[in-house]
């Protein structure tokens, strides 16, 4: 075998496992990918219940009924309020007013289904997607914003 | 008094980097210069930069170790009343901190590199040196200019805000240093590369180089990665150990990357091709690791494991990964033209099959990357917003891998050169009965369904027996008098173990991997004390809720009692902690050990009279996860403790009398 011969096999070889791997990414991309949006945009759309939705936002506070493992609140980005129901375990840092970033999707009555919810390690940490939608409504509040890292 | 000193040490340890690259880089301009002399210069300024770094860091853990609240990163980040290890350890759990110690290493590695370095050319030497000190005066330049750790403050409180609870634990206080060690590790062969593209010094001698310390940055990131899963594992209190975060990926390809260049610098070394291939491997494995860097220290990543993070300096850190990755792509733009090809190889072969490695290792790269970048990418020109999450990774990252193992064994059997396949699969079909005979004995015993699993499970087994088989037939068991095997098994290179042992650590981990996706249990129960909760046939009974004070925190355990067939095991337990000067409480898991499973039980929320949230799993081969990377590294340094394969040409006798 030339070097020109054994140059081109794995060429060959290189491109098939590059598109394959294309191939599969392209795939999950279609559903292993959820979309964020703020319960502002949701309210105000018409609700895809098939889209995997990520959403994060601020618990309102006295919004919190549990039973058993079943946890239904609201959520705000300070203009509009979301409905969300819950079941599983949460984290320590899930709490009334703390940030949170729920994943799942959406019922036909916009009630948000979550299947993940996730709170920070840092209890002065709000999640990205929430502060950028607080600043771009104006309510960002120098006060809320977090201390040293 | 002291964080001047520790302030002007870090100062003086940027001039002597910036006086090393200098001087280093003269041998660039005229042959004359590559004298024995300027060697020496610079590997004592590369010691004296270690040393004084060294002074720096120590400076800090001492300001720490003492409280000193003058500080503003001790007030942040450390409390009077911590444990000694942690106020130690808060050093490093801080962003100034933590770049400071990146920069520390740095240095020792390039100090190292002049220790170890004896028997290389002057010229390349002083080029490597002076990268590395290129890396340092970048790095050293960024804490003094906008992460200074030694920033007084004029108000000096009386006490601390603490440390993060949840990086108050052994496993995360050793994880980043480990996790940094084989960050920064892989800048040794990146320097080497820049090095061998400039000398023109690409060849076998160099890949025989630049092996052990791919080696030690890969067996580094090996243990730190792990030891960060595990810390996840019962720190976070969901049970989980991998949740393909941006902060893991970004890990995570590095490691790839390291994995990768491991393989194909052994083709290098031993038939001197896949030159310019290796050359590439080395220098994306440490802009993957600046990229790590960034992606963590930047707070552009939404993230579980982000901390709170200013951005205006994650802008400074992608000007640093900029100019080094652009720097060293036009270099090697310019000069992998003239690296000569050699070592011609049929597809099936040894070099054909950790080509396979490389480009299958490559593609899996490429979905992390993709997976963990796109979404910025999309954010970034305005595109919509979207997070990847576990199932991306599922259906992209793990089809891919499947290949990658199966091959694993097949490859190891294969001669250099040319082979022949069917004779390679024929001293494995023993091999693959075993492993058949024992998954059906599993599933005999267990009586578990799930097809996937037990794929799995057999592709575990197939490495771990196609591991040993490999260092058995090495010893030519089978073919003569097996007392003479049994000796000549005694006489194989340290190395060969070491393959042995991380291929077999592969194995482990994808056992624990298939039995924990398929087999763990999991159940949620409100619980009054004298409830009972049945889980995997073991029942746990909540006897009690006592009140107990640490150094630092107080905390509300509960107590369970641990039964499996009316036979009591132990008695677990699971705690909230609320820790002083912070507000949420976090969770300390019960464990309990039983064969290769794990009973895990964690406090979910609790409510009054003594009113429980508990969550239990029974966690099947979970510990597999983690010993199986504990294997790999072992080999790693099993590997780099046998000196037997790395003897050297001495060149440069004549100079260096």
């Amino acid at each position: 075998m030339t070097r020109k011969q054994q140059r081109f096999t794995f060429i060959i070889i290189g491109l098939t496992l590059f598109g394959l791997a294309l191939g599969l990414i392209l795939t999950a991309m279609e559903d292993g990918v959820s979309f964020f949006k703020t319960p502002t945009d949701i309210l105000a759309e018409r609700p895809d219940t098939n889209k995997r939705l990520r959403i994060g936002g601020l618990v309102i506070v006295g919004s919190i009924s549990r039973n058993g493992d079943l946890f239904k609140f609201q959520i705000t980005d300070n203009q509009s309020n979301l409905n969300v129901q819950y079941k599983g375990l949460v984290p320590d840092l899930f709490k009334e007013g703390q940030g949170v970033v729920l994943e799942g999707y959406l019922n036909l009555n916009k009630m948000f289904l979550a299947d993940v919810l996730l709170a920070k390690h840092d209890e002065n940490y709000i999640p990205k997607e929430v502060t950028d939608s607080l600043k771009e409504q104006g309510y960002w509040k120098n006060n809320i914003k977090k201390q040293g890292d | 008094m002291l964080a001047e000193f520790g302030q002007f040490t870090l100062i003086l340890g940027f001039f002597i980097a910036i006086f090393q690259m200098g001087v280093g880089l003269l041998p660039l301009w005229s042959v004359e210069n590559s004298s024995y002399a300027l060697r020496k210069t610079i590997t004592r300024a590369a010691t004296l930069q270690a040393l004084i770094m060294l002074f720096s860091f120590v400076t800090l853990t001492v300001l720490f170790a003492s409280s000193d609240f003058s500080l503003k990163i001790v007030v942040e980040h450390s409390h009077s009343q911590k444990p000694l290890f942690y106020k130690i350890a808060a050093t490093w759990g801080n962003h100034e901190g933590s770049i400071l110690l990146f920069s520390l290493i740095i240095s020792v590695l390039g100090a190292c590199l002049g220790l170890f370095g004896r028997r290389l050319d002057n010229k390349f030497i002083s080029i490597t040196l002076a990268i590395q000190a290129m890396l340092a005066v970048a790095l050293i330049g960024f804490v003094i200019f906008t992460s200074n750790p030694f920033e007084r403050l004029f108000i000096v409180p009386l006490e601390g805000n603490n440390l993060n609870p949840l990086l108050q634990d052994w496993a995360l206080a050793i994880h980043p240093p480990l996790l940094y060690l084989g960050y920064v590790g892989l800048s040794v062969p990146f320097s080497f590369a820049i090095a061998a593209l400039l000398c023109s010094k690409v060849d076998e001698e160099w890949a025989k180089w630049v092996r052990p310390w791919t080696l030690f940055a890969w067996a580094c990131l090996t243990g730190g990665i792990a030891l960060g899963s595990f810390w996840a594992y019962y720190e976070l209190g969901w049970g989980g150990f991998w949740f393909w975060d941006p902060v893991e990926n970004a890990s995570l390809m590095p490691w790839l990357a390291a994995t990768a260049l491991l393989h194909s610098a052994i083709v290098m070394e031993k038939r001197g091709a896949l030159a310019s291939w290796t050359i590439l491997l080395a220098i994306i494995a440490f802009g993957l690791s600046l990229l790590g860097t960034f992606l963590v220290r930047s707070g552009i990543l939404t993230s579980v494991h982000a901390f709170a993070v200013d951005p205006e300096r994650g802008i400074v850190i992608l000007a640093i990964l900029a100019y080094f990755m652009g720097g060293a792509l036009t270099i090697f733009a310019f000069k992998s033209g003239s690296i000569k090809q050699k070592g011609v190889f049929a597809p099936i072969s040894r070099e054909g099959a950790l080509l396979l490695n490389n480009l299958l290792i490559s593609v899996m790269l490429v979905t992390v990357f993709v997976g963990t970048l796109y979404p910025l990418f999309l954010d970034a020109i305005g595109g919509s917003k979207i997070s990847v999450g576990a199932p991306f990774f599922n259906q992209t990252f793990i089809p891919l891998s499947i290949p990658l193992l199966m091959i694993l064994p097949v490859g190891i059997m294969l001669p250099w050169k040319k082979g022949d396949l069917e004779n390679a699969l024929r001293r494995l079909v023993m091999v693959f009965l075993l492993c058949f005979i024992v998954t059906l004995f599993w599933y005999y015993i267990t009586g578990h369904d799930n097809i996937f699993a037990w794929a799995g499970i057999m592709l575990g087994t197939w490495l771990v027996f196609g591991a040993i088989w490999e260092i058995l037939y090495s010893a030519r068991f089978g073919q003569i008098d097996w007392h003479l095997a049994l000796k000549r098994l005694f006489t194989l290179r340290r190395a060969k173990f070491a393959v042995m042992f991380a291929h077999m650590g592969v194995g482990v981990m994808v056992l624990g991997l298939a039995a924990m996706g398929a087999w763990r249990i999991e159940t949620t129960k409100d619980m009054n004390i004298g409830d009972k909760i049945e889980i995997a046939g073991f029942e746990l009974e909540f006897k009690q809720v006592r009140n107990q004070r640490g150094s630092n925190y107080s905390e509300i355990v509960g107590d369970f009692e641990l039964t499996l067939e009316g036979e009591v095991l132990d008695i677990i337990s699971t705690s909230k902690r609320r820790y002083l000067e912070r507000s949420s409480p976090t969770t300390e898991v019960g464990l309990y050990n039983h064969y290769l499973g794990q009973i895990y039980i964690a406090f979910g929320q609790l409510a009054e009279n003594n009113n429980v949230q508990l969550r239990a799993y029974y966690n099947p081969l979970v510990l597999f996860i983690w010993f199986g990377p504990f294997l790999m590294m072992l080999g790693g340094l099993l590997s780099l403790s046998d000196r037997r394969g790395r003897k050297f040409k001495p060149k440069n006798e004549a100079q260096s009398v």
